[in-house]
């Protein structure tokens, strides 16, 4: 099957049924796309299809054909950090960082459909995004200045 | 000052060593007779470097040996280097855990004992306490926690300041200018016409003269890092998704790996068949390993798939197999016959509690999982004259020493590369997955084997924290505590981890009575007894280990005699107080929260929790209100005393983080067995705190007294406690066990 991730086209051989967790991390190499459960339950593994967050161990790869799959790694880069990104690091969000992509894919996805969310917004978008470091209170920090910035943009 | 020549002469050599194309600083261990035995591979007479900074024509390295799980370790240990070396952080490398071009050897390990002062205490004090458990087997004394991390604190200083001198002794040599002449600053030494010459070009000659050992370390009004915030320097690649972590590893031809064993930890595995399994796409074998079986496959999914059709034989719980008899275990321990310590017994308790009104309770706390986000895993390649394993440990030492009896190999030969953890909490303490993955590995020579669990594993087999039982009595005279005898009883955490080291440990378990019997109140009549259980399911360091369920224990007991005295919480924790630190502490909680009694108003309230572990009081202040739906955490207030800041953003992230730990876990989690296995083994069984529940908190750090203290752990004790005591504030209703969610809903 042919799968376009970050703006580049992969053709992959594997089952139909492979979770795209799966596909990106060990038949593409992409690796900043995280195993944290396997059964939607924590977050860690969140990409865009179509620029709207999904659990990719939840999503069947074949269900990503045909469609724009952005991972942490294409959202932005250390050089060129995409808004959201730039907040997490201004905040100095990450602990041991393992959950923060996912956050940060979440953060993303939801501020690109509520731009100006409330706190209690926020609760609802980003409670599926287990962190055991505990960083909750400085993703909220950092989802508000991204939302400012994002805003002004 | 001249402090550095007595704290190099007193405590340890700091030296140098000539490395291919430049020079290596670090701390010089030379084995002596009588010296520590864990320098046992280093013959007589033969010195062995640890080094901290190396300089060769490519630039800057500093190695940071003490192993960071995401609490800023790493960070945390260059900013003592990069103080004295006069370097910025933006022009050296870091080189985390020890070195894997160990020319050296073995030896580059051997400081497992001496633990980075900031270090995340958990990890760090809880080998502490096994490794001073290790040395009681072996029958040595050594020297107590707090000076081993006072040593620390300065021995990395010490290498960055020996560097700096050495390196401008270098420029004396080549240029011919007095020493005295030249400053230092971003690397380069600074001579008077104001010539800069780089580090990196003197490297060699710094390899060739002896190391300035007379060095003196800056006045603290010189400190250009330690206790400023600076931007930690992995964030970028942590808010970028590029930071790679151990199950993001990977080698040419390497192969992926699961393991499933007995559900019931630490049965045998009677039989396996994969048939099935070996019929399924990518699967190239199924393979026996300790307890049960391992897949390989091409891909870690079809690894994860073709286990679920594995079948094979378990034996038996080789503990007992239902929750209630884990239970009824800990009630059975409360006797003279269990009594494993009694540390305090001050005054007369008997006698003061036969003279008064007593307040009693019982309180239990669960089992818990570590359950860091990234599943354990290791990567083990075995060749014919060397094993490489990769994998995030905080044991390096002790994964070499095992890996070396599974395949036969010389400890030598073995190569432990420590890679960055997605978290540990005291997981990654254990190592039966680089037991596992070397013995998946032996079946193929030659390839890399990347041996991930699934979270279903991860969590069934997790050595879980201890459960717990305590029973408090108390009596009030006058309108304040006149009497508190605590009895805890649990299993022996040191006697569960310590046994599968092959170690036995005679005498009391202080971790039974840590959190409670050390606590520096001056109640009249005082007593804590430990009484230590049966051992039950295995169990494991977690987060502040005995402290854990004890800081629970001690100061909600502490707040039920209070109540009955009438007294306020704050003023009566205060007026009891004879550690000054403590009160400052507690004095400090109070200003912070603006603390006036317990009441906040209808259906609000807030609760004080105080706890002092690992050598740090910290005190926490929750407020709650009680809302139609649940109870909400409104605020929480953390203040310790660590003694001195050196990364204040680190710092308090770990007095944020390990109260929100200790507030989720009282809040949701528990862990529980059913037929020998473990009933929770994902994220919705067990559950954590998450976004919604999680309050701001506000930190505040004294620096009192002159040690350095790490603060991974103290924030977790006093965080259960101050949240029941604030619910009692708020409802009337105390919470005597956890989780409290059993009890009230939380919104
Ligand atoms: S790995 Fe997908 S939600 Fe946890
Ligand atoms: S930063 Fe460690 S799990 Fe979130």
């Amino acid at each position: 099957m042919r799968l376009t991730v970050d703006g580049t086209t992969h053709e992959v051989d594997v089952e139909d049924d492979m979770p795209l967790l799966w596909v990106l991390r060990d038949e593409i190499g992409i690796k900043g796309v995280k195993y944290g459960c396997g059964i939607a339950q924590c977050g860690a593994c969140t990409v865009h299809v179509d620029g709207v967050a999904v659990r990719s161990c939840q999503t069947w790869a074949i269900d990503a054909v045909g469609a724009e799959v952005t991972t942490i790694n294409g959202l932005g880069t250390p050089e060129a950090m995409h808004a959201v990104q730039a907040a997490w690091a201004e905040h100095q969000v990450a602990q041991c960082g393992y959950c923060q992509s996912g956050q940060i894919m979440q953060a993303a996805s939801m501020l690109a459909q509520i731009p100006n969310p409330t706190d209690e917004e926020i609760d609802a978008e980003m409670s599926g995004n287990l962190c055991r470091c505990g960083t909750y209170p400085q993703i909220r920090a950092a989802i508000v200045t991204a939302a400012a910035k994002l805003r002004e943009a | 000052m001249g402090r550095g020549k007595t704290i190099a002469r007193r405590a340890f050599l700091i030296g140098s060593a000539a490395v291919v194309g430049g020079v290596a600083f670090g701390a010089y261990l030379v084995k002596r007779p009588l010296e520590n035995p864990l320098l046992a591979d280093l013959a007589e007479g033969e010195a062995a470097l640890t080094e901290y900074v190396r300089i060769t024509a490519d630039g800057v390295t500093l190695i940071t040996p003490r192993a960071d799980k995401g609490q800023g370790a790493y960070q945390v240990q260059a900013m003592l280097i990069a103080e004295e070396l006069d370097i910025d952080l933006d022009q050296v490398t870091m080189e985390p855990g020890p070195p894997a071009a160990a020319y050296y050897n073995t030896a580059l390990s051997e400081e497992a004992p001496g633990f980075m002062p900031t270090d995340d205490g958990f990890g760090a004090n809880s080998m502490r306490s096994i490794m001073q458990a290790a040395m009681k087997v072996m029958g040595v004394q050594i020297t107590g926690g707090s000076t081993t991390t006072a040593d620390a604190w300065e021995k990395l200083r010490v290498a960055g300041a020996v560097a700096r001198e050495t390196l401008k002794a270098a420029a004396a040599r080549e240029t011919g200018v007095a020493v005295a002449q030249m400053t230092t600053a971003r690397g380069a030494v600074i001579l008077p016409d104001g010539t800069k010459i780089p580090y990196v070009d003197l490297a060699e000659t710094a390899a060739d003269i002896q190391p300035v050992e007379d060095v003196t370390l800056k006045d603290p009004s010189a400190w250009r890092y330690i206790g400023k915030p600076v931007q930690r320097f992995d964030i970028a690649a942590k808010s970028t998704g590029t930071q790679d972590y151990g199950i993001d590893f990977e080698l040419d031809g390497m192969l992926h790996a699961t393991v499933v064993t007995n559900p019931r930890k630490g049965g045998a595995c009677w039989w396996i068949n994969g048939d099935e399994a070996l019929a399924m796409r990518g699967v190239q074998a199924v393979v026996p390993v300790t307890g049960g079986f391992g897949v390989i496959a091409d891909n870690t999914w079809r690894a994860f798939q073709a286990a679920k059709v594995v079948t094979a034989g378990w034996s038996k719980a080789p503990y007992a197999a239902e929750q209630a008899d884990h239970w009824a275990a800990l009630e059975a321990a409360f006797s003279k016959d269990g009594q494993d310590s009694q540390y305090r017994d001050d005054g007369d308790i008997e006698a003061a509690l036969a003279a008064g009104d007593v307040v009693q309770a019982e309180y239990r706390a669960p089992y818990l999982a570590h359950a860091p986000l990234e599943p354990i895993n290791a990567t083990v390649r075995v060749a014919a004259d060397r094993v490489d394993v990769w994998t995030g440990t905080q044991v390096p030492r002790f994964v070499q020493a095992e890996v070396a009896k599974i395949t036969g190999h010389d400890a030598d030969n073995v190569h432990v590369h420590v890679l960055v953890m997605g978290g540990s909490f005291g997981h990654r303490l254990e190592l039966d997955v680089c037991k596992q993955a070397a013995e998946i590995a032996l079946t193929v020579p030659n390839t890399p084997i990347k041996l991930t669990y699934s979270r279903e594993e991860d969590m069934a087999q997790d050595y879980t924290r201890q459960i717990a039982m305590a029973r408090m009595r108390g009596t009030v005279k006058d309108g304040q505590v006149e009497s508190l005898d605590l009895g805890i009883a649990m299993p022996s955490v040191v006697a569960s981890q310590m046994g599968r080291l092959g170690l036995s440990v005679p005498g009391p378990d202080a971790q039974i009575v840590a959190g409670a019997w050390e606590q520096p109140f001056g109640i009249p009549n005082y007593r804590v007894t430990g009484y230590r259980a049966e051992e039950l399911a295995p169990i494991s360091s977690w987060r502040s280990v005995g402290a854990s369920t004890n800081g629970f224990f001690h100061d909600c007991a502490l707040d039920e005699v209070i109540h009955a005295a009438g007294a306020d919480p704050m003023a009566e924790r205060i007026r009891l107080m004879w550690d000054d630190a403590s009160r400052a502490v507690l004095e400090a909680v109070a200003e912070l929260s603006g603390w006036d009694g317990p009441s906040m108003g209808p259906d609000r309230g807030r609760g004080v929790g105080f706890c002092m572990s690992f050598g740090v009081p910290c005190a926490e202040v929750v407020e709650v209100t009680n809302t139609e739906a649940g109870i909400k955490i409104d605020k929480v207030y953390v203040v310790s005393n660590v003694g001195q800041v050196v990364d204040p953003e680190t710092l308090a992230r770990q007095m944020s983080g390990g109260a929100l730990w200790g507030l989720g876990h009282a809040i949701s989690s528990e862990i529980t067995h059913f037929d020998g296995m473990t009933e929770q083994v994902n994220f919705d069984g067990f559950e954590a705190m998450r976004l919604y529940q999680a309050p701001q908190v506000e930190t505040r750090a004294l620096e009192l007294g002159d040690h350095v203290r790490g603060m991974g752990e103290p924030a977790v004790p006093p965080a259960a406690a101050a949240l029941a005591n604030a619910i009692f504030a708020a409802t009337g209703t105390r919470l005597r066990e956890m989780p409290f969610r059993n009890h009230f809903k939380f919104v």
